[in-house]
């Protein structure tokens, strides 16, 4: 109702801008899902016989069911090259319609800078139709543009123009090329879902929508059960963190009655600060971020997602998906704000995982699954941001990682890339992801060596690359807060809140070493030191095309230039190019008022000494890190996977990820599964329903015998005339005389 | 449309013709299996062929009319109305004041469209492997319509019974002649239960009659004397409809009939069953049991009683689906779990948990109707209904992945299909009164994403390693043209369900504010469930 009013005033200054095309920009991609989807199946199906169970049809389709087989009946078909003849229209429809939303979202963008800044206090708001009308329960279908939304648009586009074209090369020899194109697609129409509602339901949308693509794309070489496995994990994980967001649904429904975010912001005011009720509801909200942006205790299903094809753990399982929790919380920043025992927990919980996933990074040999653990250590960075009230430095931390991590991981696919075409050539069957089998690459891959190392430097937090001016924003927020906000004052599990922010600061700050440890171990690893993949295989180690290559250096452009997105002041003086902190005041209105509340006597007070210490602090740091790995690695001495000896110890645990998938599946797993069966089902519904009245049954048994001896004699047809003329007479006589 | 309509008189004769049209076809079907051939025995075998074809044909066409005809409510039916609408009353027995009354409101035209629209996909997904007694059979389905259709829209309980029981009989037999290897037993354990639970209600509806003056079953009438009764009575009496109606449902721990049933029956009778006779149950609560014993139903030890079943019914419903080796036994625990969310919406009593639990009705009616059909596809292609048979399946028949898959997320409650508005309804209108329970019943949501991805991962993804499998055709056009029907309505009712919540709403009201009646005096609760 709210937002009819707003939109119904016509008074937005967005009003009659190139922003009236928002519905535009989901529905690009969900149109380029419908082509590609349609070519997918259309081109697969072959149609079934008239009567499926009819033996001469049967053995006519088994023949040409064997015939249409034999010739993709390779055990693993994505190894087999074989394009998929309407690949050429694929590769155009994809890319396009992701494409055309980045070129419609920037022009929104220009749109939205050319109405200046202070004209936009609130979102744009357009309401498309009602889609749960349910007496005071309204849900309507509906749309909202606003500094924050529009930041998320251009990435999640931007960065997926990206991403499909790199994937038209990584992907073009799949015989489920259309296949990949309609769900990479779809993923795009959901995100766009998820960052455009403007209410709670429709972000749910997306959000499951996005959980949705993700566990179509981890599994899309279906055949091998382990994929499959994955995807399905992810689900179910997810599920468990959507839980979460339900209930944080009901009880702001509930409690306040409306579930839009204009609506929910206006009547916050009736909840009690830092009481039961919205702590419950965050708290609730944040369970639902741990599921979908892989924080503790559900971060388990991120690491198995590398079993999709690489591109989509670039744009899904690094760039775009698992942010949406981040993206939740800064949109919700004004329940957070005003409950600092939920914020707290949010920075504790982003805190340990960033420090817990990035210690298991450094003993991981596949370079997806580093890489992986460092997504979910990062995350955990834009949550300690989030958690502590500085939305700005987390959606910034958001946006160059989506840069920086992206690149990394399409750089991880040139090089699976190269590997892959190698061991091809020599029909070799080894693992192209295992690190122990490359090594020496920089002198095969060059460009794609130079790019990674930028994205290697912009995440270890070495200036003047992207990673460090967020980084160092979200250390320097926490340290901040740890005096004067209300986040020092509140208490959290019996510690004060400045304590709890001190210590998330000294761990923020143990990770960001580990952090610069495992990635230059990746990269010496992976490119420096003596070749390890093997005489026959090195001369067919050449680059990826420039359909691939182009993008890397795109990301790699902006994983340079991205901290100029919002360059502190102090730093500011001592650089003086471009605008400082131009992110922060471009989200000041969606998030400016959440951050005050929060920040209070703190904003401002951190004294100009006291800023410049943590940020050399940071650069000691990052600069340490990079130089023990170097000191204490050695790529030489390392062996191929085949050869490799067991490690032993704490690194043994490591390696095992602290065996928490096998804890999960001791503690959760089997017990859930084989009480169901031998329990509930055996036992409980089998014993003790059916067997309680197992006597009755078998009395039943025995009259339903003769019954059924008679029904089986063929004399059914007169008893169905008895019941037909039965009927007939009952209602026909009365009804007619 | 509404003009036309009304121009043809459409809502006086809507509902007779509805209920008469399929016994005509039974007639007609038996006519046509019985009929002497006129061939000679050198064209024996094309003749059969042709009767069996015209057979089916004539049971398909009777069906899509009903569908056609049954279309106009959706316009017709007027939402601002308080009345029952499309109504007829007909003299019929008047000696003991029972009349021929039927009538929708927003409750039951939902059921009739549901049932109209299931129908004609019943007949179409079995029309290949039903192949023996097809006259019995066919006529059967018709009959079995009639019981259903007056079963909705019956308003005269007489006339509610005797609906009941047509219902009961012809399902019977197509479980027991048609159905699997242990369909004896699974139509004797069909037939006793449902029995026992319909005669419970046969004396209750004869004590509200005597009751009531002994003069009339018209359900107002007996509404009336229903409400008046108290005490012990009155919790004997909503006892005895409740009862027959849970095992309907089914409800825990009345449900072990189903899965026996579900398995047994052939794809048509699976389908029917699911689809629109589980409904029966929780209809019957909407429109009898709760209403004319408001009292007893809002007792709070009845009442938490029934809300703790339904709980109990999702969580144990999915988690024993999830550990079946068999397709259609999971999905029929599945049930279980779906009907417990549209139990707990009633119970819960709040607007938008009764609209919820109405949907739930619908979205289970298209979801699982799919489903059932969906494993009838494959089981006539490979006889075997076990999970662990299949594997890989989405490599030799996408087409069939990709429906299998859609139903699936429709079932699992995906947001943008059906399946989540209703569950979503549910669960927020429940949370308003039951927070506890609600939160418990979220849990389903979990359990169904692993019940449903688990097996569609065992049937779908995974090495086409069988043979038999590889030798797999995709889905013909009989079959892709029935799912594409239930695939658009699972699209349209996900993300524009506005229409239909709108019929509903004066209806799901009225409901809740007749039972409301029997709110235990206190304050507090009052003004809470008032909401």
């Amino acid at each position: 109702m709210l937002q009819h009013a707003l939109a119904g005033t016509g008074a937005h200054p967005l009003a009659g801008t190139a922003a009236r095309f928002l519905w535009l920009l989901p529905l690009l991609p969900l149109a380029g899902f419908v082509i590609n989807g349609l070519i997918s199946l259309l081109s697969a199906y072959r149609r079934g016989p008239a009567d499926p169970s009819h033996p001469s049809d049967a053995a006519h389709g088994a023949a040409h069911g064997h015939e249409g087989i034999e010739s993709d009946a390779h055990p693993e078909a994505h190894d087999t090259p074989s394009a998929h003849p309407a690949a050429w229209l694929v590769s155009l429809i994809g890319p396009l319609a992701v494409g055309l939303a980045f070129v419609l979202a920037v022009v929104i963008f220009v749109a939205m800078r050319s109405a200046g800044a202070d004209a936009l206090h609130t979102p744009f708001v357009q309401r498309y139709g009602s889609w749960m009308p349910v007496g005071d329960l309204q849900v309507d279908w509906a749309f909202q543009l606003d500094q924050l939304s529009m930041l998320m648009v251009l990435v999640i586009t931007g960065v997926g123009t990206l991403i499909h074209i790199f994937s038209v090369g990584y992907m073009k020899e799949d015989p489920g090329y259309p296949r990949y194109f309609a769900y990479l697609n779809l993923f795009v129409v959901f995100m766009l879902l998820l960052v455009l509602g403007a209410n709670y339901p429709v972000l749910f949308i997306g959000w499951e929508g996005v959980g949705l693509c993700s566990y179509l794309l981890i599994g899309f070489w279906f055949e091998d059960k382990a994929n499959a496995d994955a995807g399905k994990k992810a689900f179910i994980v997810n599920r468990i963190g959507d839980f979460g967001f339900l209930i944080a649904m009901f009880l702001l429904f509930a409690n306040l009655g409306t579930l839009d975010f204009t609506g929910v912001a206006a009547r916050a005011g009736a909840l009690v600060p830092g009481g039961a009720v919205v702590t419950a509801i965050c708290l609730f909200l944040f369970l639902g971020c741990t599921g979908k942006s892989a924080q503790i205790p559900l971060y388990i299903w991120l690491p198995d997602a590398m079993a999709g094809p690489t591109p989509v753990s670039a744009l899904i399982h690094a760039a775009t998906m698992v942010t949406a929790g981040v993206y939740l919380v800064a949109r919700s920043s004004f329940l957070f704000a005003m409950a600092p025992v939920a914020s707290l927990t949010v920075a504790v919980v982003g805190a340990v995982t960033a420090i817990f996933a990035a210690s298991i990074g450094l003993k991981q040999w596949d370079i997806k699954k580093v890489l992986a653990y460092s997504t979910v250590s990062q995350l955990g960075y834009m949550f300690i941001g989030v958690g502590v009230g500085a939305y700005v430095a987390g959606m910034f931390h958001l946006v160059t990682h989506a840069f920086f991590k992206a690149l990394l991981f399409l750089g991880s696919g040139s090089v699976i890339y190269a590997m892959h075409a190698a061991y091809h050539h020599t029909h070799r069957h080894d693992d192209a992801q295992d690190m122990r089998n490359m090594g020496g690459l920089r002198r095969y891959l060059p460009v794609t060596w130079i790019l990674m190392w930028i994205a290697t430097l912009a995440i270890a937090g070495i200036p003047p690359f992207a990673g460090f001016f967020s980084k160092d924003e979200i250390l320097g927020s926490a340290f901040a807060r740890a005096q004067g906000s209300t986040l020092a004052d509140a208490h959290w599990l019996g510690l004060s809140g400045s304590t709890v922010l001190y210590g998330v600061y000294a761990l923020g700050l143990a990770g960001a070493l580990i952090t610069a440890i495992y990635m230059t171990r990746m990269m010496l690893y992976t490119f420096h030191g003596p070749n390890r993949t093997g005489e026959a295989e090195r001369s067919h180690l050449r680059e990826a095309p420039w359909s691939m290559t182009g993008p890397l250096v795109a990301l790699g452009i902006l994983s340079i230039m991205g901290g100029w997105l919002n360059v502190p002041e102090l730093l500011h003086r001592v650089v003086p190019i471009g605008p400082t902190t131009a992110l922060e005041r471009w989200l000041e209105p969606v998030v400016g008022g959440a951050t005050a509340s929060i920040a209070g006597a703190a904003e401002g007070a951190g004294a100009t000494h006291t800023e410049a210490m943590l940020i050399l602090v940071a650069i000691a740091v990052a600069v340490a890190g990079i130089v023990i790995a170097i000191v204490a690695l050695s790529p030489a001495r390392l062996r191929p996977k085949a050869e490799s000896p067991e490690s032993h110890g704490f690194g043994r645990v490591l390696e095992h990820k602290y065996y928490v998938d096998e804890a999960y599946d001791a503690a959760v797993i089997q017990p859930v599964v084989q009480g169901s069966r031998f329990v509930l089902w055996r036992f409980i519904d089998a014993g003790i329903i059916d067997g309680l009245f197992v006597n009755g049954s078998a009395v039943a048994a025995r009259i339903g015998a003769r019954i059924g001896s008679w029904v089986q004699s063929g004399q059914v047809g007169t008893y169905a005339w008895a019941i037909v003329v039965g009927v007939l007479a009952v209602l026909g006589a009365f009804t007619l005389r | 449309m509404t003009d036309f309509l009304t121009s043809i008189g459409y809502n006086h004769w809507i509902l007779p013709v509805l209920l008469v049209l399929p016994l005509v076809g039974a007639a007609v079907v038996l006519l046509l299996a019985h009929a002497r051939p006129d061939a000679r025995d050198g064209e024996a075998a094309d003749s059969e062929w042709s009767r069996s074809g015209a057979i089916r044909w004539a049971t398909l066409i009777v069906f899509l009319l009903e569908f056609v005809l049954s279309v106009g409510l959706w316009w017709s039916y007027d939402p601002a109305s308080p009345n029952w609408q499309a109504a007829v009353d007909w003299s019929w027995v008047p000696a003991w004041g029972a009349r021929f009354t039927v009538g929708v409101d927003g409750i039951s035209l939902f059921m009739v469209l549901l049932t109209t629209f299931i129908m004609p996909l019943a007949v179409l997904g079995g029309w290949t492997s039903i192949r023996d007694r097809l006259g019995a059979y066919y006529a059967l389905l018709l009959v079995l319509t009639t019981g259903m259709l007056g079963v909705f829209v019956s308003l005269d309980l007489l006339l509610f019974y005797v609906m009941w029981e047509v219902m009961l009989i012809p399902m019977y037999f197509i479980i027991g002649m048609w159905g699997g290897e242990r369909r004896l037993y699974a139509s004797i354990k069909f037939f006793v239960y449902t029995m026992l639970g319909s005669l419970l209600m046969l004396v209750a509806i004869l004590y509200l009659w005597n009751a009531a003056g002994g003069t009339s079953f018209a359900y107002t009438h007996v509404l009336h004397a229903a409400s008046a009764t108290g005490g012990a009575a009155a919790l004997w009496l909503f006892g005895a409809f409740a009862l027959a109606f849970a095992i309907k449902v089914p409800m825990f721990p009345l449900h072990t009939w189903l899965p026996d049933a579900h398995v047994e029956a052939p794809t048509a009778g699976s389908v029917i069953l699911a689809g629109i006779m589980l409904k029966m149950g929780t209809y019957g609560f909407l429109r009898f049991a709760m209403p004319f014993f408001p009292g007893a139903a809002l007792h709070p030890a009845i009442r938490t009683l029934m809300i703790v079943l339904a709980v109990i019914g999702i969580i144990y419903g999915a988690l024993v689906a999830m550990v079946q080796p068999d397709f259609k036994k999971l999905v029929a625990y599945s049930s279980v779990s779906h009907l417990g969310f549209v139990m707990l919406g009633i119970f819960a009593l709040t607007l938008q948990s009764v609209q919820g639990a109405l949907m739930v009705m619908i979205n289970h009616g298209i979801s699982t109707g799919a489903l059932f059909l969906l494993i009838g596809m494959i089981y006539e292609r490979r006889h075997t209904r076990a999970l662990d048979a299949y594997g890989g399946l989405a490599r030799v028949m996408p087409m069939f992945a990709a429906f299998l898959t859609l139903v699936s997320l429709s079932s699992i409650g995906l947001p943008s299909t059906n399946g989540f508005i209703g569950e979503f309804l549910v669960l927020i209108g429940s949370f308003r009164t039951r927070p506890i329970a609600a939160a418990l019943a979220t849990t389903g949501v979990i359990f169904a994403a692993a019940y449903l991805l688990w097996a569609i991962q065992r049937i779908l993804y995974q090495p086409l390693a069988r043979p038999e499998n590889r030798a797999l055709r995709d889905l013909n056009a009989r079959e892709t043209t029935l799912l594409v029907a239930l695939a658009v309505m699972i699209i349209w009712i996900g993300v524009a369900p506005g229409p239909i919540l709108r019929r509903m709403e004066g209806s799901a009201n009225r409901f809740v504010q007749l039972v409301q009646r029997g709110t235990p005096t206190g304050p507090m609760q009052a003004s809470t469930e008032a909401r």
